[in-house]
């Protein structure tokens, strides 16, 4: 289980020892291609684990004493969710790697900062030690200011600061609910611990959960892109290179839904249940609220981004439900809007780097020029707008039904402005396929260059995968429910 | 002890090497020599004992701090040798700066080890006397003279501050032993005014809010190893002793002075933030930074256990490195170049990344970013300080974290992000600075990850017997 912080880390000493420009790529690519094949063997071994038997919560577990005086462990195991999640950030860093094939300034700091950025992603999804957890999201967060700041675009300084400073304040936020979880622990006077499952055995007082669950829950819902504290996505989004945001959108931003799920829910159950409402509130603003400025925005990737605040939104309004089908579908939208995201950044990005503009009205008629672009663009967007046989189908519809299962007014409302976000999605979508694709080609653009074979190979794995949930989404439901069934008693 | 005798031992060296020696290079030499050696020597000395009837103790957390402080001054006297040897046409006195630098360094041995504080007394006047001296080390330097004056001035009137309330304490509990006055104290408004005088007085030194004000003008006109003895070397010693007076023997007074250091944590973190948010030059904007980390510092004093004890001695320790990285790579431009300023720095990892990474991880270290240990040292302050349910100083110090990260950034921004017309041109620096740089980087990247290191210091804290 180390090897998947191990594995960046020998990637990077070898990208500092290269030399020569060129094989950059080609060394972080090699790292990248056994990372992600580790993680399609995690979830075999795993899937075998449980045919076996074995019916932890977390397997594979190792634990090892890191700062004895204050039983801080460095612990780390896997559950359903997060293999799902390993392969979500190794799929798409390798994506990611493939569409940044080009980068010629400074491109060893480049898949350095971006290698780091994956280890503290991996770090975190692994590990079951609150500090640990913790000492891997801020890993993960600081390459951010260099990776927007230096290969941004735009305003670059000015959002590499926002995005850094919001989420490094959030998860200043959330190490108070970490201390707070931490000195309950242990009510009767025993050894303190961070170790999630550890403290899920205490009874903690119900005050102590109300106090601090905001917090954690706040700290969480700052990257998970939480209204009204999303205002750093969209610009952050839109300065960062394609590959940072494909990566930012597809994986950072569900550490967000993660963590409020593994820890602020699970530890802190009747604070759940004392806040679900209020936070449903917010993250039905948000759902509507990004999805009705995505009508607004004028360039391509802050249209994404506010489609990624409203998509980001229905995972928040699945964890809150409290049910067993909504919470499965909040993972899976985590997962299919990891990849579609990916894709649509992708996507983005390739035309970006051939027109040189993201306004959609200086862009027409780009189908007849770029056919192979412009067909992989609409069924990102098909993709994203929910239609069935792609990944956002499945797990939008799990959230509504597992949300419809309340039967009172103020959930079905809930739900029924959730559902018509749906709508507006189409609107935006269909309005900007048409907008840049169809219509007459702009002649500046006759001589665009066709796809190349490592945007191709980038966009297609992320494609497969969009499909192979979209097809099989029993499959992962299945890898997910048994994992789901130890929140379902806590709740 | 034997730490105290080998390096006056050392200081009578240099004197006699200072009148031998003509080649005033190899005096450098000679320094940094005896100093390996006094550092090597420290890590094999005695540890416990007392002298002149419990005066003077020994033990092994003083011997370890000891052995801390002999590193960062190490690394200093590299940077230190860096820039005599560059200015020695100006300077022309080699000899005499280490003669002096030592001298405080005993000073404040004395301090840490003092079981009377008449020994107290005696260490803090030889540890910041000496340091006025060598702020005015660049004699052609209006403000360095003005810087030393600026100093001796204020270390004057906080060592009168200091030692008028240790008077009262000694009227009230009729000893000046220290651990004897714990027992001893009525806790009448006499006594507490003994108490905020001593404190004032150390404050001055640490340079808490609002005694700070001689900080950012005295770091900015010192040479830059100076200032970076003082924001280390010399807070680190100031800090260790006041937190064995609060905890040893001021103990029964805690419930009167949690509220001052409640107070001061606040304004402290806050007025040094805020100054250093509009700071140009690189060495005030560290004086301002490094009045916000004493903030940080002096927010565990409120746990009063063992836990605040050992998180303050590894923060201090980590503080050493990171700011002793800032500060030389901020000399290592100036020797080079004479630019002391953030915008001087624009794209300097294009032109020197080695340096450029090193000052990005000290400042990342103080900021508090793993896997850098400041990260870890400010993890444990925050932990002792909530250990005792302070969660809302806890809160008031992460949204400082928050505004610090931010002026740290505007000068990584500075140095990665920006792109310069006319850059720092690559330079080479000369072989103290890199070593001392090297060594700097290692041990950020080690202190915080690697436990062990914590977990000693967790293991010898227990002195301030509770």
């Amino acid at each position: 289980m180390t090897l998947f912080v191990i594995v960046p880390v020998i990637t990077i000493v070898a990208l500092m020892a290269v030399r020569n420009k060129s094989y950059f790529r080609v060394v972080a690519l090699a790292g990248f291609i056994v990372q992600t094949l580790m993680s399609f063997n995690l979830i075999y071994q795993y899937l075998q684990e449980r045919a076996s038997g074995n019916n932890d919560i977390f397997v594979f577990t190792k634990d090892v004493i890191w700062f004895a005086p204050l039983n801080i462990h460095y612990a780390i195991g896997v559950d359903g969710i997060s293999v799902l999640m390993i392969m979500l950030t190794s799929v798409i860093v390798l994506a990611g790697i493939f569409i940044s094939w080009q980068v010629d300034d400074l491109p060893k700091e480049f898949f350095i900062s971006l290698i780091v950025l994956s280890s503290g992603v991996f770090g975190f999804f692994i590990s079951y030690d609150l500090f640990t957890m913790f000492v891997f999201y801020e890993i993960a967060v600081i390459p951010m200011y260099l990776l927007i700041g230096i290969w941004g675009s735009g305003p670059r300084e000015y959002a590499a600061m926002k995005l850094t400073l919001m989420l490094m304040g959030a998860s200043a936020i959330l190490l108070i609910g970490i201390l707070g979880l931490y000195f309950y622990s242990a009510p009767d006077g025993g050894q303190l611990t961070f170790n999630i499952f550890e403290i899920a055995k205490v009874n903690l007082p119900v005050s102590m959960q109300r106090l601090f669950f905001p917090f954690v829950f706040v700290g969480f819902g700052v990257i998970g892109a939480l209204f009204p504290f999303h205002t750093w996505s969209p610009d952050g989004h839109a300065s960062a290179p394609t590959a940072v945001s494909m990566l930012h959108a597809g994986v950072l931003m569900k550490l967000g839904g993660y963590g409020i799920f593994r820890i602020a829910m699970f530890l802190m159950p009747e604070g759940t249940h004392f806040w679900a409402d209020f936070f449903l509130v917010l993250a039905i603003i948000g759902v509507v609220y990004g999805a009705l400025a995505a009508i607004k925005q004028t360039d391509l990737k802050y249209i994404n981004a506010y489609s990624s605040v409203s998509h980001l939104g229905l995972v928040l309004l699945g964890l809150l439900m409290i049910n067993n089908i909504a919470w499965k579908g909040a993972m899976i939208q985590s997962l299919s809007h990891g990849f579609i995201t990916a894709m649509f950044f992708a996507m983005i990005g390739i035309i970006y780097g051939r027109t040189h503009t993201r306004i959609v009205s200086k862009m027409s008629g780009l189908l007849v020029i770029i056919p192979v672009i412009g067909v992989l663009y609409v069924l990102a967007g098909l993709a994203n707008l929910g239609l069935p046989g792609f990944s956002g189908f499945v797990a939008e519809m799990n959230i509504f039904v597992g949300a419809f299962q309340h039967s009172d007014t103020f959930h079905r409302v809930i739900t029924i402005l959730a559902a018509s976000s749906i709508v507006v999605t189409a609107v935006y979508i269909l309005r900007l396929v048409g907008k840049i694709l169809m219509g007459p080609p702009m002649e500046e653009y006759a001589n665009l260059p066709g796809i190349t074979w490592y945007e191709k190979t980038g966009t297609f794995i992320l494609l497969f995968f969009i499909t192979l949930i979209g097809t099989m989404p029993l499959w992962f439901g299945k890898i997910l429910s048994d994992s789901i069934i130890p929140f379902i008693e806590r709740l | 002890m034997r730490q105290e005798l080998f390096l006056t031992i050392v200081i009578l060296l240099m004197l006699i090497a200072d009148i031998l020696v003509s080649d005033k290079k190899a005096l450098n030499k000679i320094a940094i020599a005896l100093f390996a050696l006094q550092t090597v020597f420290g890590f094999f000395s005695v540890y416990e004992g007392s002298l002149f009837g419990g005066m003077y103790v020994t033990d092994s957390l003083t011997f370890a701090f000891k052995n801390i402080l002999n590193i960062g001054v190490f690394l200093i006297v590299l940077q230190s040798a860096s820039f005599l040897d560059k200015n020695l046409s100006e300077i022309k006195k080699v000899g005499e700066f280490y003669i002096i630098l030592f001298s405080s360094l005993l000073g404040i041995y004395f301090m840490i080890s003092a079981g009377h504080f008449l020994i107290l007394y005696l260490g803090l006047e030889l540890s910041i006397l000496p340091i006025s001296a060598l702020a005015a080390y660049e004699l052609y330097n209006r403000k360095s003279s003005e810087a030393a004056i600026k100093l001796i001035l204020s270390a004057a009137i906080s060592s009168g501050v200091f030692l008028f309330g240790i008077t009262i304490l000694y009227a009230d509990a009729g000893s000046l032993y220290l651990k004897d006055m714990n027992g001893n104290l009525s806790l009448t408004y006499f006594s507490i005014m003994g108490m905020v005088f001593m404190f004032s007085g150390l404050a001055f030194k640490i340079s808490l809010v609002p005694f700070h004000f001689w900080t950012a003008d005295v770091y900015e006109g010192a040479p830059t190893a100076v200032s970076n003895y003082l924001s280390v070397i010399s807070k680190a010693g100031a800090v260790f002793i006041l937190v064995v007076l609060l905890f040893v023997s001021l103990r029964s007074m805690v419930d009167i002075w949690k509220y001052m250091i409640y107070g001061i944590t606040v304004l402290t973190m806050f007025v040094g933030n805020f100054f250093a948010l509009r700071q140009q030059n690189l060495k005030r904007f560290l004086a301002f930074s490094s009045i916000a980390q004493a903030g940080f510092i002096t927010m565990a004093l409120l746990s009063v256990d063992r836990l605040g004890v050992s998180s303050i001695i590894y923060f201090l320790a980590i503080y050493i490195f990171s700011n002793i990285g800032a500060f030389g790579v901020v000399e290592a431009v100036a020797l080079k170049t004479g630019k002391e300023n953030i915008d001087d720095y624009k794209g300097l990892y294009r032109t020197n990344p080695m340096v450029s990474l090193v000052l990005m991880l000290s400042l990342f270290s103080l900021a508090g970013i793993p896997p850098v240990a400041g990260f870890f040292g400010k993890f444990f302050l925050y932990t002792a300080a909530a250990s005792k349910g302070y969660y809302a100083l806890v809160f008031i110090a992460v949204v400082n974290v928050t505004i610090s990260l931010y002026y740290y950034l505007i000068v990584v921004r500075a140095a990665f992000l920006r792109k310069s017309e006319k850059p720092i041109p690559y330079f080479k620096s000369d072989i103290y600075m890199k070593t001392s740089l090297f060594i700097v980087t290692i041990a950020l990247l080690v202190m915080g990850l690697f436990s062990p290191f914590y977990e000693y210091i967790y293991d010898i804290s227990n002195i301030v017997n509770f």
